[in-house]
């Protein structure tokens, strides 16, 4: 355990090093990251501007959800985007059997291999929004729901690390999948509102299929005095099942790796 | 046949050829291609959540117009997407780009054909998607119990591909002036979401234009913006959009951007080392 957070500092602080030679970017970065946010409260007011509510929550509400997601896409942004990027070149290029050949789980050096300070401002203002809220909404959340509030956020980074995790497994079959990050992004963007807004199929596609639900949705959900017994279990079912999931299936794409160009 | 035509025609012929090469080429990425038609469905995504706005009645748009609206939406989005910077910062980063400047076409033709290549592998995808999503709400095509049937007719669905392609030249060069910068300082793929997000907010591509207050949508409409998605989807499904004003501002954005853009291109050239040649 000990060896492994030595290594994951090691890692990350070769990252950071790398990452400032490219300070400008954080700049650019930290720009859209804003302007990004702009956009999504301004798209939210264009809704609640009319006395519509997204699926019956209310403006803050809806924030909540808006917090969760701005948060979550900067935690992917910079611990898991870097290295799905990665897997696939490894793949590709045949040098992952350098990896394997190293005196470390291979799923943990292929995690964490990288860092990219890229969603550290969405990191920020992600957690600015949920705290606005936390703070200012009538009646408050209370200390029970934020901390199960923050489980389940951390839950969503965990089911969010799963999914990725999984398709990027896939490039051991096909080689250049790098494009597969990409799709599953764009999906999860349903989760920058509240799911019970979407149509019904919607809902089900976002609940079962592709569980965005439980990484914004359901975190908001405690926040506002909606969250219930159900969905926590659900919640701690699902992340289990997906981390699980994703550890056997690297298992499993392992045997069929052949290398490239040997 | 004079001189001027039969060059005329060889030009033709070499952006044929050179269109099969590229369509040929992205042809063998089919897959990861199919994914990029995911990849930009953002406005299918946002047809689910403004559906129940539309049926609310909060809105001045119905839920069957709001769904039709959404569906051309994804497919003018399929035809506007441009990537070139990406693209472009890698022929600078790794000096691929040098033996392109010896080609008698200009670069960005090039560049523009690849585009091409690439969306018509797409497009039957994005088409397929489409289709799935008409299929799972038939009420979008019928218009549902007492509604009419959706048909806007030949003239304005070539009136929005028209314009579509338009728009999908002005933001390439929008994107191209940008790309410029790589001969001052190589990473500019960063710089792409100062493009990219005013034209996903602005565009009347996540939202219908019809929600925006009247003074935000005037002042809009003098960006090159709407003209992209909500211009083209609004002649479909609504018949109807301002197409000599839509011609007008969009040739005014052009004309500036395919300038500048020339000009930075030989002020760069000139600053160019070649990397890693």
């Amino acid at each position: 355990m000990k060896r492994y957070l030595n290594i994951l500092r090691i890692f990350w602080s070769a990252s950071i090093s790398a990452e400032m030679e490219y300070r400008a970017n954080f700049i650019m970065a930290a720009l859209s990251s804003v302007m990004m946010l702009i956009g999504t409260v301004m798209m939210l007011f264009l809704f609640y501007r009319t006395g519509y509510q997204m699926g019956g929550w209310h403006w803050r509400d809806a924030l909540a959800v808006v917090g969760a997601f701005t948060f979550l896409d900067g935690v992917q942004a910079t611990f898991m985007a870097p290295n799905r990027i990665r897997v696939t070149e490894y793949i590709r290029e045949g040098t992952l059997d350098f990896v394997l050949i190293k005196p470390i789980d291979s799923q943990f050096w292929l995690s964490v291999r990288s860092l990219s300070l890229w969603g550290v401002p969405n990191i920020f203002l992600g957690l600015v929004i949920l705290g606005y809220v936390i703070f200012t909404r009538e009646p408050s959340p209370g200390l029970v729901n934020v901390v199960l509030a923050i489980t389940t956020l951390l839950l969503g980074v965990l089911v969010l690390y799963s999914l990725g995790y999984l398709l990027s497994t896939l490039s051991i079959w096909y080689v250049k999948l790098y494009n597969i990050t990409m799709a599953m992004q764009a999906l999860v963007e349903t989760g920058r509102y509240p799911i019970p807004a979407y149509k019904p199929a919607y809902q089900a596609f976002f609940t079962f299929v592709l569980p965005v639900a439980f990484m914004t949705t359901v975190p908001a959900q405690f926040l506002t005095g909606r969250g219930t017994a159900p969905w926590l279990i659900a919640a701690a079912v699902v992340t289990a099942a997906l981390l699980l999931a994703s550890i056997w299936f690297w298992r499993f794409a392992l045997r069929y790796y052949t290398s490239a160009s040997s | 046949m004079t001189a001027a035509t039969s060059e005329s025609v060889g030009l033709i012929s070499k952006f044929r050829v050179m269109f099969s090469v590229h369509y040929a080429e992205m042809l063998t990425y089919r897959a990861e291609i199919a994914l990029w038609a995911v990849a930009t469905m953002q406005p299918l995504i946002m047809m689910g959540i403004w559906s129940g706005a539309g049926a609310s009645g909060h809105f001045d748009f119905d839920q069957i117009g709001v769904q039709r609206y959404f569906i051309v939406v994804y497919i003018i989005r399929q035809i506007t997407v441009v990537w070139t910077i990406f693209h472009f910062e890698w022929l600078v980063v790794t000096g691929r780009l040098s033996p392109m400047l010896l080609h008698p076409v200009d670069p960005s033709i090039r560049f523009i054909l690849m585009h091409l290549g690439e969306q018509w592998t797409r497009l039957p995808f994005a088409l397929l998607f489409a289709g799935l999503f008409l299929a799972a709400y038939p009420q979008t095509v019928t218009g549902g119990p007492g509604g009419e049937l959706w048909w806007p007719g030949v003239g304005n669905i070539l009136l929005a591909i028209f314009f579509s392609y338009f728009a999908f030249i002005l933001l390439f060069y929008m994107q191209y002036t940008l790309c410029m910068a790589a001969f001052w300082y190589e990473r500019v793929a960063a710089m792409d979401s100062l493009i990219f997000l005013p034209y996903m907010f602005l565009s009347g591509m996540i939202f219908p234009f019809e929600v925006l207050p009247d003074t935000a949508r005037e002042v809009l409409l003098w960006t090159p913006y709407p003209y992209m998605v909500w211009f083209p989807a609004s002649l479909v499904v609504h018949g109807e959009a301002p197409v000599i004003k839509g011609l007008l501002i969009m040739t005014c954005w052009l004309v500036v951007f395919y300038g500048l853009s020339r000009w930075l291109w030989h002020k760069g050239l000139k600053h160019y080392s070649a990397m890693g040649a």
